[in-house]
């Protein structure tokens, strides 16, 4: 069995203009089963866009925030997707500084991936304000009381550690996308052609071309690399600047970092794997690169246990009576089911993949992603629903929580906008990096005996 | 010199958007060693100012150009300290134009600015690396003049166009066929 999946050497037929025209196939005309997965996705963005007219109308009180519970379900969302993010960065940026060969077959999906996800997240905040068209008070701007934002609070700190972050990915990912637009665009026929000659901005594959923007390259991913790190770090200080118990840590940020890689993980194998499927990519997305991501994720699983176990310790271990009230109310409380999801799916589950047959099988590793996703938005969830909800200071006044229609339908359309753009991207412009494939693959010599080493 | 079928622009743009195209001669290359080959051939008979096309970025082309590393470093370095500047100048001023006093401490603290000013650097950095590579590898090789292309360097083909005045192109050519080139053509 440990044979057969071994990483196979590239086979001989894998040449350049293999991989141009597989990958270039894939914006062909598309099937009817795009349709129906568009339609779907559309169809969930709208019930969210009649969720959010409903929630202007009526206002916030039709979700179901009750004192002290006025971070919920919005705010889970966007940790959510914040999280989902960066593991985009991490496979386009890290590996790439790393030379890690096996993230250029997957890195053009899980940087679109990132990039849709913040444009997702950031529309959370937006929401949660509930006056949405006050949006700019967040931005510092000369206005006529003389007013700025305070820069000492983590929430503007996350404004800009998310509008760099947007800003950051989106340049990233079009500047990995110029030479592979190039290539499509040699090969379109059509509206497609002009499009691609007016995306690819002129490309032409010059050595002129390539010296600048190897280089720049390079630059792009060394900045990407502390921003990715610094992000999720700052959104979770939202929670460890508060003094809620539960929130108050300073594990948080390795912690948030981890848990973030390992969703956006989860979330790249589950959206590869119908990709893979569905575009016939089996030769260039093999199931080496599917173990690959299956032990970064249990790697930062792993990281994500520990912290959960050095959460719950140093609540008993500080002998501080909130703070050991608060773990208490997490795991045994109301919210008892929402917690062991949580550890369930995020603490023991990453334990498979030290299976290697686990981590070979592509259908395990669909539906063990899918529930990592779960996991991870549950643990957002007890993170911040639940806390609050249990929070010991002014118990007499607490209510309880649930959310509401509204907190779903706005949820169901975030995953509506998020898998509408994904799908729009994946069948527009080349889902995966065509001229980054063909850099680890030998280049064409004349002479065989001098062909480099090969490594995907 | 030549017909110009589109709409003539005003002089500086119309030698920018569409320059007349150079004389020269292209050679198409099956493979990446004879390319580099070809590209020692050519510097070792005095040639400097050729143009190499390749589907993938290779070090042994950049070895054999000798190429200056890029300078898009130092808008990257410039652009990085002017986004901390900016961050630290944000926080800082609009701090003490609203002053918050909160018990007594200061009114510009600067440890959580630094988290602003590390955003802001990397934001200005990485959008004037985006501008230097767009300046130095959009906009400044133009001024080398339309150069011949052929669509399938981005895919499976290297390509090196020598520009070179038409009495001059015979020697080229052989050169270029020496080296391996399977298809040469004068332009």
């Amino acid at each position: 069995m440990a044979e057969t999946t071994q990483a196979p050497p590239p086979p001989s037929r894998l040449t350049y203009d293999y991989v141009t025209r597989t990958i270039a196939r894939t914006l062909g005309n598309p099937t009817r089963g795009y349709f129906l997965l568009l339609g779907a996705a559309v169809g969930l963005l709208a019930l969210g866009i009649i969720t959010l007219l409903f929630l202007i109308r009526y206002g916030l009180g039709l979700a179901g925030y009750s004192h002290p519970v006025y971070w919920a379900v919005f705010i889970t969302c966007f940790v959510f997707w914040v999280g989902i993010a960066h593991s985009g960065t991490l496979i386009s940026a890290i590996l790439f500084l790393f030379r890690s060969g096996w993230r250029t077959a997957v890195y053009r999906t899980a940087e679109a991936m990132t990039v849709f996800a913040v444009m997702t997240a950031g529309l959370f905040p937006l929401i949660h304000i509930g006056r949405q068209w006050y949006f700019y008070w967040l931005i510092p701007y000369p206005n006529e009381r003389g007013l700025w934002p305070n820069f000492k609070s983590p929430l503007i700190w996350d404004e800009f550690a998310i509008g760099t972050y947007f800003t950051v990915s989106t340049v990233f990912l079009i500047m990995g996308l110029i030479p592979d637009i190039a290539a499509v665009r040699d090969l379109a026929t059509g509206w497609r052609k002009k499009l691609y000659a007016i995306t690819a901005l002129g490309w032409t594959g010059a050595n002129e071309q390539w010296r600048h923007y190897t280089r720049g390259y390079l630059y792009l991913a060394a900045l990407a690399t502390p921003l990715v790190l610094s992000v999720h770090s700052v959104v979770s200080w939202d929670f460890a600047m508060a003094i809620v118990p539960g929130w108050h840590a300073t594990l948080f940020a390795p912690y948030f970092v981890a848990g973030a890689i390992y969703s956006g993980c989860g979330m790249v194998i589950t959206l590869l794997t119908p990709i893979r499927k569905l575009f016939q990519l089996e030769e260039v997305i093999t199931v080496h690169h599917f173990e690959n991501l299956a032990k970064l994720c249990l790697l930062t699983g792993s990281i994500v246990s520990f912290s959960y176990l050095t959460e719950n310790f140093v609540a008993w271990f500080s002998g501080n009576p909130a703070e050991r009230a608060a773990f208490w109310y997490r795991a045994f409380g109301p919210y008892w089911w929402a917690s062991w999801t949580m550890n369930i799916c995020n603490g023991l589950l990453p334990w498979l993949l030290w299976s290697k047959r686990v981590r070979t099988n592509i259908t395990a590793l669909f539906v063990i992603s899918i529930f990592v996703n779960i996991g991870m938005w549950f643990e957002r969830y007890v993170i911040i629903v639940v806390s609050l909800a249990g929070e010991p200071y002014t118990t007499w006044t607490n209510a309880v929580y649930n959310p509401t229609w509204a907190d779903w339908g706005i949820m169901a359309g975030s995953f509506g906008w998020f898998f509408m753009w994904f799908l729009l991207f994946v069948k527009n412009f080349p889902a995966v990096a065509i001229s980054e494939v063909k850099e680890v693959l030998a280049a064409p010599m004349r002479q065989k005996a001098r062909a480099g080493v090969q490594h995907t | 010199m030549t017909t110009h079928l589109r709409l003539p622009l005003p002089k500086p743009l119309q030698d920018i958007i569409h320059p007349p195209p150079t004389p020269g001669v292209l050679g198409v290359f099956s493979y990446l060693d004879t390319t580099v080959d070809a590209i020692k051939k050519l510097r070792a008979a005095g040639h400097t100012d050729f143009t190499v096309y390749s589907p993938v970025p290779r070090h042994e082309i950049e070895d054999a150009l000798g190429q200056a590393v890029s300078p898009v470093r130092m808008f990257t370095l410039i652009g990085g300290i002017a986004g901390c500047a900016i961050g630290a100048w944000l926080t800082l001023w609009m701090s003490y134009d609203w002053p918050i006093v909160v018990g007594g401490k200061p009114v510009g603290s600067v440890p959580p600015y630094v988290v602003i000013m590390f955003e802001m650097t990397i934001l200005f950095g990485a959008l004037s690396t985006i501008l230097g590579i767009l300046f130095n590898a959009a906009f400044a090789a133009r001024r080398l003049g339309t150069v011949q292309y052929d669509e399938r360097f981005t895919n499976d083909r290297f390509g090196i166009f020598v520009p070179t005045v038409s009495d001059k192109a015979s020697p080229v050519e052989k050169l270029l066929r020496d080296a391996g080139a399977e298809e040469v053509r004068r332009g």
